[in-house]
């Protein structure tokens, strides 16, 4: 398996082809590529099973709104701005850091959670431009310019957004490691289904794990969430 | 000294409620923190090198050039020159740096000279293969009765070969600490089941009194058997924060090691042979099975084999434990019972099928050799009355015309329980404010809602005027979690520290109520002389009577004196219910019945999270779980979580519990649901899957591949 990190081009990771960009600039036929047309699951099983479970967009690596950036970037570290929660934060870091450890291990926005690390289990899910992405998969580098949300951004002080009363509600999580994760790929579903059906549940949230075996409560939550953004 | 029973079922005001999880809306807002998210000042990053070989001598490993990488604070060695590495992913060698991404890349300068050895064995499902390479040690032949004169008598004997892999444990919070130690005292920010013995745990490894390290874990993202021990990395990191000035170092292992080394559970391959009567009973069990946990081999005991139904009259049982070059197994959820009843319940259901027997019927005609028969008897019926058996059962392969086929199946279980020595603390303070304190731990169990329940029962208030102190071991000492024993033993502890310090405070009150301290109760915010309201006083103005000292009281659940609160001993059943696709070999779960044994039930919202996520980690062994080795480089090929594959949201059909809530349940006490609903499910669905398509698949997970090939071997 190749990594992306810091080498830029086209890669194959585990059969897929993807995007890895150093320069943003190089590489705009990325809009053009397929973006969210298979899923993690509907991939393995190939023969169908669970045929169609279509999650968070995956490696995510559209560049349109970011800044103009030098030829080549690295390998020391550069200036970053990022948009997080509405907030402004400037920092230098190497490009190959990832989104996901830049807002863990820099900004400490612990949230979203490291599992797979490979674009997989969707417990590090955070909106782009209001789209569910694996932060993991993502340069922190190429999420310049973009507005990035966290689970932290999803909630105003003390008082839970819908998702998370529901999932409080049906008991939606257990250890609760992969809970924020889902809950922000749940939010990005319903921005896009407000009005889903159980069937749509199933297939529209294929792109989170949970090991507890959480699925029955999560399911229920999307629903009920879905009744209260109404 | 009070009464320490729990209040008649219909008198809790908050036991038995289905109360949200109390740290629900911090787990889903993302403030929970957890190890992996613990930042301290001037953290440092830790990073491990592991052996990419299954068998090697280490000759010599050099760590200059990683000492000079940038950043790079601190090299430690773990596997030294002669270390003889026995598994592909030991550890040998960590580094502290700055950032993560310095750790690594010192690590990849690290350089180590092996000397490969040969001999190395992964796979175990070739018997001959594991005993020709001389790793096979058999645990000797254990017979009761006469089971060649019932082979010789019976009017029908079934045979079968079955086979269940090694699973991962695969915890999404991976192993590891944060971890702070000056070569005096340790600061240790875990992930783990047990606070107060993974301390004495890093203690005894660093050789320094267990009162020196201080151990805290708000939450903990997932164990299920394998987060006890310090384990080498917590004492590697260590070491690292020592040599770097008593810095704090972060170390966390990655997916791929994670999966590697950090937890499994042993194989389970067998040969099966049944006797039995022409109405169904069984005469004789004969079972050949082997597996393999690791270097260790993999024990298997004897009294566990038939599964459930261990009065069969006739009996032989060999195991034979196989010695593998692959990372060692650990306990997990129900250590051997889902196996085991895989074995058991498919066994029964190929010989029912060669009868052309109804295999409820089956079952209910053996139950007799059961511990208790008429627990299994009600369960079975009730499963069935669940999946609609009367109605939806067919004889086996006669699924209907189409592709499609739809099948039942039957597993069972059996469990232990009890509680942990645990002790608490209660303190109620002049202001009304409550305090429970226990060094116990939350898995996601949702133990600290049940202490809290429990706590506010006793006091008579509500779970929102207690604060509950657990995850850390200065608390009063509290048992690790396993064998579903955390739930017997902070409710036992935390029932009689609260009523302890209420006697306290019922003798301060007493006075101003007129009446006799033991003639008083705390209700609804209240003390007040038993059954009169009028005579009465409000939580917090009784408190006030303290003056300014607050009440401590302790409580002790001792586990060899229950004292009636707690019990052991439950049974369950689980129907499975599926379609398989027999032109694509993809098997649908459709539903599944869970029924479980309980005892008291504190929460039953949470009590059925446990049966549901439960059984769906038993819908993932039946159906994609499995570790992958490879004979040649001897490692782990799908270390990952691509293709180590875990059931998602769709991918489990509808689950429905029944938990028999009831008087005569009640009266048996607090039993732990953590472990036995996994037993039952694989069992339940590698059934189902054979009656739809009429031929056993014999190896799990049954993957579309395997059941084609099933399918194949049926039609030849």
């Amino acid at each position: 398996m190749r990594e992306c990190h810091g080498i830029p081009g086209e890669f194959t990771l585990e059969g897929r082809k993807g995007w890895c960009l150093v320069s943003s600039e190089k590489h705009t036929d990325v809009q053009k590529r397929p973006q969210a047309g298979f899923s993690r699951r509907g991939f393995i099983r190939g023969v169908g099973l669970g045929g169609g479970a279509v999650g968070a967009t995956i490696f995510q690596s559209t560049a349109e709104a970011a800044p103009p950036a030098p030829a080549a970037l690295g390998p020391g570290e550069v200036a970053i701005t990022l948009s997080i929660n509405g907030k402004e934060h400037k920092l230098n870091v190497e490009p190959r850091l990832t989104l996901l450890d830049a807002l863990r291990e820099r900004l400490n926005y612990t949230g979203a959670k490291k599992v797979c690390d490979r674009g997989t289990c969707g417990a590090c899910t955070v909106l782009l431009d209001g789209k569910a992405v694996y932060a993991c998969s993502i340069l922190a580098i190429d999420a310049q310019g973009r507005n990035i949300q966290t689970v932290e951004g999803l909630s105003q002080g003390s008082e839970l957004h819908p998702v998370m009363r529901a999932f409080v509600n049906n008991d939606a999580q257990q250890c609760g490691y992969c809970t924020p994760g889902f809950v922000v790929a749940v939010k990005a579903f319903l921005d896009e289904n407000p009005k889903p059906t159980y069937e749509q549940v199933k297939d529209g949230l294929g792109g989170n794990l949970c090991r507890c075996g959480t699925y029955v409560g999560i399911r229920k939550a999307v629903l009920e969430a879905a009744q209260a953004r109404r | 000294m009070p009464e320490y029973k729990w209040p008649a079922m219909n008198a809790r005001r908050v036991m038995g409620q289905p109360l949200d999880r109390v740290d629900g809306p911090d787990k889903a807002s993302g403030r929970a923190k957890f190890s992996t998210d613990i930042k301290r000042p001037n953290m440092l990053y830790g990073a491990l090198l592991t052996c990419p070989h299954p068998l090697a001598r280490v000759r010599s490993v050099d760590v200059h050039e990683a000492e000079k990488m940038p950043g790079v604070r601190a090299v430690d060695v773990i596997s030294g020159p002669g270390t003889e590495i026995q598994w592909a992913g030991t550890e040998v060698a960590a580094v502290a740096a700055d950032t993560y991404q310095q750790a690594l890349d010192a690590v990849r300068r690290i350089k180590v000279d092996y000397e490969i050895l040969p001999g190395h064995l992964v796979n175990e499902a070739d018997l001959g293969k594991a005993q020709a390479a001389n790793r096979a040690k058999p645990a000797g032949e254990v017979v009761s009765g006469d089971p060649d004169t019932a082979f010789k008598e019976a009017d029908v004997v079934s045979e079968g070969e079955y086979g269940i892999p090694v699973l991962a444990h695969c915890c999404l919070e991976p192993h590891g600490q944060v971890i702070a130690w000056d070569g005096n005292q340790a600061e240790f920010f875990a992930t783990t089941q047990a606070v107060v013995a993974i301390g004495n745990d890093l203690a005894k490894g660093l050789e320094i009194p267990a009162d020196r390290v201080h151990v805290r874990q708000d939450h903990m993202g997932g164990g299920f058997g394998s987060k006890f021990q310090a384990e080498r990395w917590g004492l590697a990191a260590a070491r690292l924060s020592r040599a770097a000035g008593g810095r704090p170092v972060k170390l966390h292992l990655d997916r791929r090691t994670e999966l590697e080394i950090a937890g499994n559970r042993p194989s389970f391959f067998g040969k099966i042979r049944l006797a039995a009567k022409k109405d169904g009973t069984i005469t004789a069990w004969e079972s050949t099975t082997w597996g393999t946990g690791g270097i260790g081999g993999g024990g298997l005991s004897a009294a566990l084999v038939p599964y459930v139904f261990t009065k069969i009259p006739n009996k032989r049982v060999n195991h034979t434990a196989i010695s593998t070059n692959c990372g060692g197994a650990r306990a997990w959820r129900a250590p051997n019972h889902p196996q085991v009843s895989f074995l058991t319940c498919a066994a029964m259901e190929d010989l029912a099928a060669k009868m052309k027997m109804d295999p409820l019927e089956l079952f209910l005609k053996n139950v007799q050799f059961t511990a208790r028969p008429e627990v299994y008897a009600a369960q079975l019926k009730k499963a069935a009355e669940m999946v609609n058996w009367s109605k939806n059962w067919h004889p086996r392969g006669e699924g209907g015309k189409g592709p499609v086929k739809r099948g039942l199946g039957i597993g069972i279980a059996t469990w232990g329980g009890l509680g942990h020595n645990s002790q608490c603390r209660t303190t109620i303070h002049p202001d009304g404010r409550v305090e429970v304190e226990l060094a116990s731990q939350d898995l996601g169990t949702g133990t600290r809602t049940v202490i809290h329940q429990v706590a506010a029962e006793s006091l008579g208030l509500r779970v929102s005027d207690i604060t509950v102190k657990i995850g850390d071991n200065r608390y009063p000492v509290s048992g690790s979690s396993g064998g579903s024993t955390t739930v017997g033993g902070v409710s036992a502890s935390t029932r009689k520290s609260t009523l302890n310090a209420l006697e306290k405070l019922f003798e301060i009150v007493a006075p101003a109520l007129g009446a006799p301290a033991n003639q008083l109760e705390a209700v609804d915010g209240r003390i007040q002389v038993k059954g009169n309201p009028a005579k009465s006083i409000a939580w917090r103005d009784a408190c006030k009577k303290m003056g300014v000292s607050p009440i401590s009281a302790m409580g002790e659940n001792d586990q060899r004196n229950p004292m009636g609160l707690i019990d052991q001993g439950v049974g369950g059943v689980q129907i499975a219910d599926v379609s398989v696709d027999t032109e694509t070999g993809i098997v649908k779960i459709n539903k599944i019945a869970v029924v479980q044994d309980c005892g008291l039930i504190i929460n039953p919202k949470t009590a059925e999270s446990q049966c549901l996520g439960a059984t769906i980690m038993s819908i993932c062994g039946a159906l994609y779980e499995e570790r992958i080795m490879d004979d040649q480089t001897g490692r782990f090929l799908n270390a990952d979580m691509e293709f180590y594959k875990l059931a998602g949201i769709k991918d489990i059909g509808e689950i429905e519990v029944h938990l028999d809530i009831a008087p005569h349940h009640d009266g048996r006490g607090v039993i732990g649901l953590g472990e036995p609903p996994v037993v039952p499910g694989i069992a339940a669905i590698s059934n189902a899957v054979a009656n739809a398509i009429g031929v056993r698949v014999p190896r799990l997970p049954m993957t579309p591949d395997r059941v084609l090939a099933a399918l194949e071997r049926r039609k030849a």
